[in-house]
C-alpha cells in the first residue's frame, strides 16, 4: 500500500479511533483481523491489524508507535505507522475525534 | 415472463442430502443474506424478488433463522444482510438481530423504512444492529407521482431523522429506471435535505419483477448520460459531505459484472421459506436443485450441495468464456442474466461483447433509445407495468 499524494497527515498527539460504523474483529475462519463496515469488509494484513486494534481514541499516535515498538521488539516504526494512518483516515477507517 | 425454452444444464446430476457434489475446497460464505419474508407494504415494479413468490411456502420460524445464523457463523460468515420483502414486518426481527450480534456478525438492515418507529429503532440499536440502508422506493401506483408523493417523502424524512438520532450513518439507496432517472437532481437534493452521508443511485438490475417490466424500465443512453452529468456536477458542488455512488446498468457495458464473485464463492442467500441460493436471483435457474435449511445443515449446503457446486470454479464454462483470459476477473458474468436472455445459464453473460448473444443486449438498448410517448398520453399503446403484489404473482403463475 502506498500513500497517495492527497493522504492526510496525522500529528503525533492525535488520538485516532475507528470511523463511525466501522468494526474491527479477529476472524478465525480467515486467520486475520477484518474491518467491517456497512455492506463491506476489508481483510487486513498483520501489521494493519496490529495498528488499528490500538486506535481506541484514548492513545496518541506517539503512544501507539511506542506500544508497537515494544510489542515487536523493534524501533523506527513511526514513519510507516503514520503513513498507514494517513491512508486509513482517507478511507474513513479512522477518524480523529474533535 | 418470457424465457426461452428452459434447458437443463449439461450433465448435472442431482445429489441427495448426504452425498457430495463438492468442487474444490470452498472458502467461507463471508456474506449471508437472510431474506426474512416476502411480505412487503410496497409493490415496486423493479423488485428483484421472484415473480412467483406467491408460490413460496411457509416462512422459517424464529428458531430456524437462529439456527441458520449459528451454522453460518460457524462456517465463517461475518457480513449479514437482513432483507426481504420488508424485514420489519417480522416481529421477531429484534430477536434475530440480538442473536446475530451475539455471534459476531456485522448486521445490515435493508429496509424501506416503513414500520421503523422510534420504539423499534431503539430496540434494534439495543440488540446490536450495525447499519441501516434506507431504500427510497416508488411506493405509489401512479408513477408520475414518484417525487411529488409527499406521504412517502414525509415518512422517509422522519425515518432519516431517527437514523441520525440513533447515530447510524445515513445511507440512502435509490433505484433508478426510465421513469425516474430524469429526476436525479431532485433526488440528490432530497438526499441532501435528509443529511444523507452516502447515496447510492443504483440503476435497476433486470431480474424478477424488473425483468418482467424491462421494456418500460430500461432508460435510454441519453437519459443515462444526462443523469451521470447531473450527478457529477452535484458531486463537485456538494463536496465530500455526501458521497454519491452511481451504478450504471450493465446493459450499457461491454464486459459483464463479476456477479457474486462467482457463484458459491463468498455469497449465501436464504429465502423466506428456507431455500438456500448462491445468489438471490438464482432460484430461476432450471435443472438445479437448491437445498433447504429445513432439512440440511448450512455446512452441507455450502460445501456439498449440487446447487452450490454446479457453477463453482470454471469447469462449467463454455466458449467464449472457457478460453478467455478475463474469466478469472468476471467469472463469465451473471448466470441468471445468461439464462434469462439466452435460455442457457452456462452461456457467457450476453452483456459481454465477446458473447455471440451480445446483440440481444444491444437490441434492447436500441429499443430503449427510441423515443416513446409519455405514459399518460398513450396509456393503452404500451404494455402496462406490472406491480409486485400477491395478486399479480398468482396470475403470473398461470
Amino acid at each position: 500500500m502506498t500513500a497517495g499524494p492527497t493522504a492526510p497527515t496525522i500529528g503525533s498527539e492525535a488520538r485516532p479511533t475507528l470511523g463511525r460504523g466501522f468494526r474491527l474483529q479477529w476472524e478465525p475462519a480467515q486467520s486475520a483481523h477484518v474491518l467491517l463496515y456497512p455492506e463491506g469488509m476489508v481483510k487486513l494484513n498483520a501489521s494493519a491489524g496490529e495498528i488499528l486494534k490500538r486506535c481506541d481514541g484514548a492513545k496518541t499516535v506517539a503512544e501507539i508507535v511506542s506500544d508497537l515498538e515494544a510489542a515487536f521488539a523493534t524501533q523506527g516504526l513511526e514513519k510507516d505507522v503514520r503513513s498507514f494512518m494517513g491512508i486509513a483516515l482517507e478511507r474513513r477507517w479512522l477518524e480523529i475525534p474533535e | 415472463m418470457t424465457p426461452a425454452e428452459p434447458r437443463a444444464p449439461g450433465g448435472a446430476a442431482a445429489v441427495q442430502p448426504g452425498g457430495s457434489a463438492r468442487v474444490g475446497n470452498p472458502g467461507p460464505p463471508l456474506w449471508l443474506l437472510c431474506e426474512l419474508t416476502y411480505t412487503c407494504p410496497l409493490h415496486c415494479v423493479f423488485c428483484y424478488n421472484p415473480v412467483d413468490f406467491a408460490r413460496s411456502e411457509q416462512e422459517l420460524s424464529t428458531e430456524e433463522w437462529l439456527r441458520v445464523l449459528r451454522e453460518g457463523r460457524q462456517l465463517g460468515a461475518v457480513q449479514l444482510g437482513l432483507s426481504g420483502g420488508e424485514p420489519l414486518t417480522r416481529d421477531d426481527l429484534e430477536i434475530i438481530v440480538a442473536e446475530a450480534h451475539k455471534l459476531g456478525y456485522y448486521i445490515n438492515l435493508i429496509t424501506s423504512g416503513i414500520g421503523l418507529t422510534e420504539a423499534r429503532i431503539q430496540a434494534l440499536k439495543a440488540a446490536g444492529l450495525d447499519h441501516i440502508q434506507l431504500s427510497f422506493q416508488d411506493s405509489t401506483r401512479e408513477v408520475n407521482d414518484f417525487l411529488s408523493s409527499t406521504r412517502t417523502f414525509e415518512l422517509k424524512s422522519k425515518v432519516a431523522a431517527l437514523i441520525k438520532k440513533y447515530d447510524y450513518p445515513m445511507v440512502l439507496n435509490v433505484v433508478l429506471h426510465r421513469l425516474n432517472i430524469d429526476h436525479v437532481q431532485q433526488i440528490l437534493e432530497m438526499a441532501q435535505s435528509m443529511h444523507a452521508e452516502y447515496v447510492e443511485l443504483a440503476n435497476t438490475q433486470y431480474y424478477g419483477w424488473a425483468w418482467h417490466n424491462r421494456e418500460q424500465l430500461l432508460p435510454s443512453q441519453e437519459q443515462l448520460r444526462r443523469a451521470e452529468e447531473v450527478t457529477q456536477r452535484f458531486r463537485e458542488r456538494a463536496g465530500q459531505k455526501m458521497k454519491v455512488f452511481f451504478v450504471v446498468p450493465d446493459y450499457f457495458e461491454r464486459r459483464p459484472k463479476p456477479c457474486m464473485n462467482g457463484l458459491g464463492s463468498v455469497f449465501l442467500t436464504v429465502t423466506p421459506d428456507g431455500t438456500a441460493l448462491p445468489c438471490h436471483a438464482a432460484r430461476m435457474l432450471p435443472g438445479l436443485s437448491f437445498p433447504n435449511v429445513k432439512n440440511s445443515s448450512v455446512e452441507w449446503i455450502w460445501r456439498d450441495s449440487e446447487g452450490f457446486n454446479h457453477f463453482r470454479g470454471d469447469s462449467w464454462m463454455k466458449e467464449p468464456c472457457r478460453s478467455c483470459p478475463e474469466k478469472t476477473k468476471d467469472f463469465g458474468g451473471c448466470r441468471c442474466q445468461a439464462y434469462l436472455m439466452t435460455g442457457d445459464a452456462a452461456n457467457a453473460d450476453p452483456v459481454c461483447d465477446k458473447s455471440p448473444h451480445h446483440h440481444l443486449v444491444t437490441e434492447m438498448v436500441a429499443r430503449a433509445n427510441q423515443p416513446r410517448p409519455a405514459p399518460s398520453e398513450a396509456p393503452r399503446a404500451e404494455k402496462p407495468l406490472v406491480f409486485r403484489d400477491r395478486k399479480n404473482s398468482i396470475s403470473l403463475l398461470r
